[in-house]
């Protein structure tokens, strides 16, 4: 493998890092939010807000992150992507709006308060319904001709991109359940351990059709994981889902911890992992590779000492910042600034 | 309507809403580091309830900010992927290093600028805020760089269509990038003491919280005495660089059609067809020697651009005089305020508090003025004299932009509409009374060492 295409690995591997780490801190933001209608008391959702709201601007900015290094490091990819998904991502930048606004907004005027948590709770499910089709449409492959998207304005819409959409809020609101599980107390902790159950067996069951589905859909993918030696060297994945669900499904018993949030990360780890084995080195399937779409050496050469740098120093201020907001009670976080 | 003109009018619209709140936050963190370094010096009680008031309307327009940036940065993939193809390799680097370097530091200490009174030391507080106010300077920085490079590219090789960075200091450092960057960020500093002596004039002409509205007005002049008269000499270096670099841009800026001595043309009706202004009132000479600074060189005209290089004279000419316009009435007010303070006249001259409370949005309108400027004058082209923004859109159809550009419209208008309420609301119900926070011992610790503990802490 020659050194280009080694530095065009480092940087995939970046994005996906940036993406995932997105998904996690972004997905329980918005899946709390999703949870809104099931907690109906006022205070509660008091504490649900107060208990994310030094933290959702700096997840949020994993967005930008994943966004602009698939700019810079895969222009290509970036400029295929984009136009083939344009209403789900501006659906999704949309509903973000309403979603971030929210929080300040709702703490501002208490007669509106019932439209600003519908603006909130709107925001997280929409968004993340449009995250989930712009997933599904990534796996099921864009047209590509000559460089350029060459599909329809409506190729995004498909049986298997509005259920990844389903998928992908039924797994946001499960982290959204396991973080109140694990940072608040009381009666709102106590509804989270009721929630967790149904959603863990929900996550689950769409895991299994994306596992089922995506090989029959695709003989590649299939050949993928069901091809000698990789269905043996693949095999732990599987495993390790399961595992990871049954101890998730263990530790609702016990007193609450931060143990259902770690092994739901845990299930949407393995099953970013799933996909990648899937479709790795497509950037967009396809037709394009990631080496296809990477960009020039001189480009990435530039990039890559500030995101080595600037990467874990960000890892390191935003745990800092999670164990100052640290602790169930967040009296001082409910936007009394 | 195609989807490139539907584009082009999503893009106007959506950044000129972006750009009031980046450039209000940008003034804003540096009044609160104003604010707090005085409160935490003199212990005066005034500045720490001035501190959360204006706390409280810059988390307003930072939110807000967040929001409508990300809608940016993922509209160059959306409406303009040719454009993120061609020119990804130098304009993607600029905006991802903005993020490593700014839009972290400002969100991870925004939670404790906010809501971290109670759990850490003044210090580390005032440490907080000075961090935010940083990275609202070094965002401006990238961001700046990268629109410039769209105006003076440099640095660069094109190969195939797709633009290459050759020099990554020439890229970043390009000829306009350092004086716009200045005029930016002395805009958005002037802005907000627009909006800062609006408001502590407002209170003082009805006779609320004045002894807060006193040292409000005074912070505020105080930035805009110095800084009106510097940004007018800054824009000047700014429009020198626009003539070496972007002479269709300077000409359409001038309605300058001929290549001839130019006038001051201070009311022209700029006719893109015939190629002529209508109306025109000048000052003989007066353009040629601010613009060459000699009374009889001629400045190049757009007769001299094939008529589909030439950017909308009447849009660009315009803009640019309303910008100028009030950078003269900022100045103005500046010196009227320098005479009453002078005269210890300057809070209770009643024209001159009503005069403010009119002033106070025009930092902003300069703002947009002088963003339209530049945007509008960069066009026919996206990077200039290389790639012409017709082919720098998406292959997307054009009731899928139709669509996206209503509802932008509508989310902004009602979303955006609400925050400036909330902002008006929360200026209405003033600096109200908040429980002080325990301040360690006035010989005590000094707040490094404050700090440090607050790292021992973790």
């Amino acid at each position: 493998m020659t050194d280009a295409n080694t530095i065009v690995l480092i940087m995939a591997g970046i994005m996906a890092f940036a993406v995932g780490v997105y998904v996690v801190l972004d997905g329980f933001d918005l899946g709390l939010g999703i949870l809104f209608p099931f907690v109906a008391d006022h205070d509660q959702r008091d504490q649900m807000m107060s208990s994310i709201a030094p933290f959702w601007d700096g997840n949020e900015t994993w967005l930008v992150l994943g966004g602009l290094t698939l700019m810079s490091a895969f222009p290509l990819a970036f400029s295929v992507i984009l136009p083939a998904v344009y209403l789900p991502i501006i659906v999704m930048v949309l509903a973000l709006i309403f979603r971030g606004v929210a929080f300040e907004f709702r703490f501002k005027h208490h007669p509106r308060i019932l439209t600003w948590d519908v603006a909130f709770s709107g925001g997280s499910l929409v968004a993340t319904f449009a995250q989930g089709v712009v997933l599904g449409t990534f796996v099921q492959g864009i047209r590509v001709v000559d460089g350029r998207f060459a599909g329809g304005p409506w190729d995004w819409l498909s049986a298997f991109s509005l259920m990844t959409g389903c998928a992908l809020v039924c797994g946001y609101t499960l982290l959204g359940a396991a973080w109140l599980f694990w940072r608040t107390h009381g009666a709102l902790q106590e509804r989270a351990r009721a929630l967790l159950a149904p959603l863990l067996l929900g996550l689950l069951a769409f895991i299994a059709l994306v596992s089922i589905w995506t090989p029959l859909a695709s003989p590649a993918i299939a050949a993928r994981w069901f091809s000698w030696p990789n269905i043996l060297l693949l095999s732990p994945v599987p495993v390790l889902v399961a595992a990871c669900a049954y101890a998730a499904y263990r530790s609702l018993r016990g007193a609450p911890s931060a143990r259902p949030f770690a092994l739901s990360v845990g299930l949407f780890f393995l099953s970013y992992a799933g996909l990648a084995i899937s479709l790795f080195p497509q950037l967009p399937p396809p037709s394009m590779t990631l080496f296809e779409a990477a960009a020039a050496p001189e480009s990435t050469s530039f990039l890559l000492p500030g995101l080595l740098v600037m990467v874990p120093v960000i890892v390191a201020y935003t745990w800092f910042n999670y164990r100052l907001f640290s602790g169930k009670d967040h009296a001082d976080s409910s936007y009394e600034h | 309507m195609d989807a490139l003109l539907l584009s082009r009018i999503q893009f106007g619209f959506t950044i000129s809403f972006h750009i009031l709140f980046p450039a209000f936050s940008i003034g804003l963190a540096g009044f609160l580091v104003a604010l707090e370094v005085v409160w935490l010096k003199t212990r005066d009680e005034r500045y720490w309830r001035l501190l959360r008031l204006w706390t409280k309307i810059f988390a307003l327009s930072f939110g807000m900010g967040v929001v409508s940036g990300i809608v940016l940065a993922y509209q160059f993939g959306t409406n303009w992927s040719e454009f993120s193809a061609r020119a990804g390799h130098i304009v993607g680097p600029l905006m991802s290093y903005e993020t490593l370097t700014a839009f972290f530091v400002e969100a991870s200490f925004l939670g404790v600028l906010l809501f971290g009174w109670k759990r850490v030391s003044p210090g580390m507080h005032l440490f907080s805020t000075a961090m935010v106010a940083s990275g609202t300077l070094i965002s401006a920085f990238w961001i700046m760089s990268a629109n410039s490079w769209l105006q003076t590219p440099a640095g660069y090789v094109v190969r195939d269509g797709i633009f290459y960075p050759a020099d990554w200091w020439a890229v970043i450092f390009n000829p306009s990038a350092p004086l716009r960057l200045a005029h930016m960020v002395m805009a958005a500093y002037l802005a907000t003491a627009f909006v800062v002596a609006g408001v502590a004039a407002g209170y003082l002409l009805k006779g609320r919280f004045t002894t807060l509205a006193r040292p409000m007005l005074a912070l505020a002049l105080a930035m805009i005495v110095p800084l009106a008269p510097l940004q007018i000499f800054v824009g000047d270096a700014a429009g020198l660089v626009v003539r070496d670099h972007q002479p269709a841009k300077l000409a359409a800026m001038e309605a300058q059609w001929k290549t001839e001595v130019m006038p001051l043309r201070l009311f022209a009706l700029p006719d893109q067809s015939g190629g002529t202004n209508a109306y025109e009132i000048g000052i003989p000479k007066l353009g040629s020697l601010i613009t060459e600074h000699s009374m009889d060189k001629p400045v190049k005209g757009l007769l001299e651009f094939a008529p589909e290089d030439r950017p909308h004279a009447a849009v660009v000419f315009w803009t640019f005089r309303v910008m100028v316009g009030l950078g003269f009435l900022m100045l103005a007010i500046g010196v009227a305020a320098v005479v009453l303070a002078v005269r210890r006249r300057l809070y209770d001259s009643r024209w001159f508090l009503r005069l403010l409370t009119l002033t106070l949005p025009i930092g902003f309108i300069a703002i947009l003025a002088g963003w339209y400027t530049a945007e509008v004058g960069r066009q026919p082209y996206v990077v200039y004299g290389l790639l012409r923004t017709v082919d720098a859109v998406s292959p997307v159809a054009v009731n899928d932009v139709a669509l996206s550009l209503t509802l932008f419209v509508l989310v902004y208008l009602s979303v955006f509409g609400a925050g400036f309420w909330y902002m008006v609301r929360t200026v209405r119900t003033g600096p109200v009374e908040v429980p002080l926070p325990a301040l360690p011992a006035r010989s005590g610790r000094r707040p490094l060492a404050a700090a440090a503990e607050a790292g021992e802490a973790l």
